[in-house]
């Protein structure tokens, strides 16, 4: 599924965004600068730009979600939108209601941007294939399938850090297997230009056919972090898991928990990353999370900034290239 | 001397005037991005005030963005003092419809209340859409239908930050109907 003929409009310009699949590495860059100028607004005594008054976001979540969820919320108002936090879990599917009603119904409510979080893997692009053409979709996440606002802010904090993404060694560690957000990283990092993208996990959490998408699986830690520049962590996903991938947390935590010892490894100067939440003493060591190498609340941070970024290009690009005219 | 540099002397000469006349001690400049600020850099040098210039570009204020939707870069607005209380003097290189005028007040306003804005712009086209006057102009032009003024750098056109040091590196560049 690439998504690609169906998140861009005629001029290439962002209409949904759904994937990072099928978006090439100038448009990547558009969102990141145009993040940019965001992280500004939220410095700011005002928190708030009237960019997008009078549009209503509904944000979808058919699964439970904190920081993503309020991010988007946070990012929507600072852009003057009104924001519709829907409990879709436990009302209208639990009563029977299904997707398609659940979808006109918000139309009839004259929404203009759905936020979809699902556990199904494609949730948010049949979203996007079943609404009115005015309304934006965006992908909070979908099953194992994709994360792409949580790799974009990823890459937003990489690139503060390490602003030269083709000199780059990146190595995603734990459960890849379930990781939308490994798979939306993979993407993105390849797509701008990191030439050494590794992913290091027990191989009961490795897909054995990673390399089909640019990444070198690596099964030991000592071996995998040797020379990164950034080490991004992902969270062990027991939710998903349904079968025994596992010996135990306290044995996972010995062979790919990163602790001081197996951090060492990487370059000097690596950064620390992590989607949240975090499990201390599971995945990532309580010491190293705290440390000035960790941006993991950096990465909290950004995700507004480019949350409201790929917000209002989504909605900004609702005319056609005709329309548009300068006004002094 | 080109007309650039003749309108920004006859700009600077009346806002001498008024500081003098009204006595704004601390008055703090903004340009508006990027013609304007190219044309406060100028004044700002001259009238040597104590606080930097601020800088804003109002790309997230803009009454048309339904219509025209984003630009891809947006130089972040940098407005490094507090307005609460101060006098403004906003500058602008094109007074037109006074849109930008409009969304420019707006943005200083989410940053505090000011005791007064006063605007300077290098040229008054006319066809004000909204009530919105200079206090110094340095040229009225009268454009004919479809004609458009815009302020150019010599060095670097396209870009952010020319050297706008020196004099006649700005121009004035009318375009006409098409």
């Amino acid at each position: 599924m690439t998504g690609n003929n169906i998140q861009l409009d005629a001029q290439g310009r962002l209409k949904h965004f759904l994937t990072i699949e099928g978006i090439d590495r100038s448009l990547l860059f558009e969102i990141l600068d145009y993040a940019e100028s965001f992280a500004a607004v939220s410095e700011r005594a005002v928190k708030k730009v009237p960019l997008l008054r009078g549009i209503t976001i509904a944000n979808l979540f058919f699964e439970p979600s904190t920081r993503t969820r309020t991010t988007f919320e946070l990012a929507a108002k600072r852009l003057s939108a009104d924001v519709l936090n829907l409990n879709i879990l436990s009302s209208a599917t639990k009563k029977g209601e299904t997707l398609s009603d659940t979808l006109q119904t918000l139309e009839a409510m004259h929404c203009d941007m759905f936020i979809v979080r699902h556990a199904n893997s494609g949730a948010a692009h049949f979203i996007a294939s079943k609404v009115a053409p005015h309304i934006r979709v965006i992908n909070g996440g979908d099953g194992r399938h994709s994360h792409p606002t949580q790799a974009m802010l990823d890459m937003f904090t990489i690139r503060k850090h390490k602003p030269d993404f083709t000199k780059l060694k990146v190595a995603i560690i734990g459960d890849v297997l379930h990781s939308r957000v490994a798979r939306s990283e993979i993407h993105a990092l390849s797509i701008l230009g990191v030439p050494e993208i590794r992913v290091i996990g027990p191989r009961t959490l490795i897909p054995a056919d990673i390399s089909c998408l640019g990444a070198h699986a690596y099964y030991d830690m000592n071996e995998g972090l040797k020379d990164v520049d950034v080490v991004m962590m992902l969270r062990l996903q027991r939710e998903r898991m349904c079968s025994a991938l596992l010996p135990s947390e306290h044995e996972y935590f010995k062979r790919y928990g990163l602790d001081e010892k197996k951090l060492a490894l990487a370059k000097a100067d690596a950064i620390v990353m992590h989607p949240g939440p975090i499990n201390r003493g599971i995945e990532i060591e309580s010491s190293i999370a705290d440390s000035e190498r960790s941006v993991i609340l950096q990465q909290v941070s950004h995700g507004i900034a480019v949350r409201m970024a790929i917000m209002a290009m989504t909605m900004g690009n609702k005319t056609t290239g005709s329309q548009v005219e300068e006004t002094a | 001397m080109t007309d650039v540099d003749q309108y920004i002397d006859e700009m600077l000469a009346n806002v001498k005037t008024t500081i003098a006349a009204k006595e704004l001690s601390e008055l703090l400049m903004i340009g508006i991005h990027t013609g304007g600020v190219w044309i406060a850099e100028r004044l700002h040098k001259e009238l040597e005030l104590q606080h930097p210039l601020g800088k804003l570009n109002i790309a997230f204020y803009r009454d048309d963005f339904s219509r025209i939707g984003t630009h891809p870069q947006v130089t972040p607005s940098k407005l490094p003092f507090d307005v609460e209380d101060k006098h403004i003097l906003l500058v602008d290189d094109v007074l037109h419809t006074g849109r930008t005028i409009r969304a420019a007040l707006n943005e200083i306003f989410d940053y505090g209340r000011p005791a007064s804005v006063r605007l300077a712009v290098l040229i008054d086209r006319g066809e004000h859409e909204l009530p919105i006057q200079a206090d110094f102009v340095g040229k009225i032009l009268a454009l004919k239908p479809g004609e458009h003024v815009k302020l150019c750098a010599a060095e670097n056109p396209e870009g952010d930050s020319p050297k706008i040091d020196k004099q006649g590196d700005l121009t004035l560049e009318i375009t006409g109907t098409e």
